[in-house]
């Protein structure tokens, strides 16, 4: 259940980096419909925050550590939100390079998730 | 007629009025120091807390790294001239920390047990940590010509 919903966001997060990556090719900001692609993976990414801390409540025991494991946690479900703010603020197409760079931190960040949580059965 | 010659005033004013370091391409950098002093500074105060014995270069390193990007990343949000010029020490600093860290990391492992944001020259980063300062001191050279 972890694993399958660290690899759905992945691939969101690789799915907005490629879209906000095409409006910043296309010397575009971000519009609306990039901001309601980025309250999906940010809601994604909260949901993955509160199921990680039931499975720790439950005692269930990350591979590589709790605390390394809350702090990716929480760095994951602050990512697309911080970098929304500053592309509302930055109305050209380096809010979009920006949301980009963030979305591919977040896959980045997904990607180590999966390691640290070392597949405890799913 | 007036209205159409004030809109075209208010867009030829635009770009002396955004001598902000940290609008455009700025904002990005921003962004990616952000990220790393984050990264730097969480990683660091873990290991320090949690296992100084083990590699304390390293660890202080790392310490060390994040102050710096922390340092790059204020400059870049506070902008001005003074901020400016700090942030390019600062970024020439981290490009030397990078190259001598990378440089020693391969030279020496035993040195360093355990890694560091600079190790082998930022290749657990995606070497991001050798391209950022190199792109900063080019953004913070054209925000001086600009502004």
């Amino acid at each position: 259940m972890f694993d399958l919903l660290t690899a759905v966001l992945g691939a969101a997060a690789l799915a907005l980096a490629a879209w906000c990556g095409f409006a910043a090719y296309r010397d575009q900001p971000t519009k609306d419909w990039h901001f309601i692609g980025m309250a999906v993976v940010s809601l994604l990414a909260i949901v993955q925050l509160v199921i990680g801390i039931v499975r720790l409540a439950q005692g269930d025991d990350p591979r590589q550590g709790v605390a390394i494991f809350i702090a990716y946690l929480i760095g994951s479900a602050c990512a697309v939100p911080v970098a929304a703010f500053m592309s509302l603020a930055e109305r050209t197409r380096w809010g979009s390079a920006t949301v980009t760079a963030a979305a591919v931190v977040l896959a980045v960040l997904e990607v180590r998730l999966y390691d640290i949580w070392g597949g405890v059965g799913g | 007629m007036a209205e159409s010659t004030e809109s075209t005033e208010s867009a030829a004013a635009e770009p002396a009025v955004r001598t902000g370091l940290g609008q455009g391409p700025g904002r990005l950098l921003v962004m990616l120091y952000g990220v790393f002093t984050v990264a730097a500074a969480s990683r660091s105060i873990y290991q320090l807390i949690a296992r100084y014995d083990e590699a304390p270069l390293a660890y202080i390193l790392s310490a060390v790294s994040a102050v710096v990007y922390a340092f790059i990343t204020v400059s870049l949000v506070r902008g001005g001239e003074g901020a400016r010029k700090a942030a390019m020490v600062c970024c020439a600093a981290e490009l030397l920390g990078v190259l001598t860290v990378g440089t020693w990391t391969l030279a020496d492992p035993s040195a360093f047990p355990d890694q560091t944001v600079w190790s082998d020259y930022g290749m657990g980063y995606l070497f991001i940590p050798i391209f950022l300062p190199v792109t900063g001191l080019m953004w913070l050279r054209r925000a001086r010509q600009t502004g």
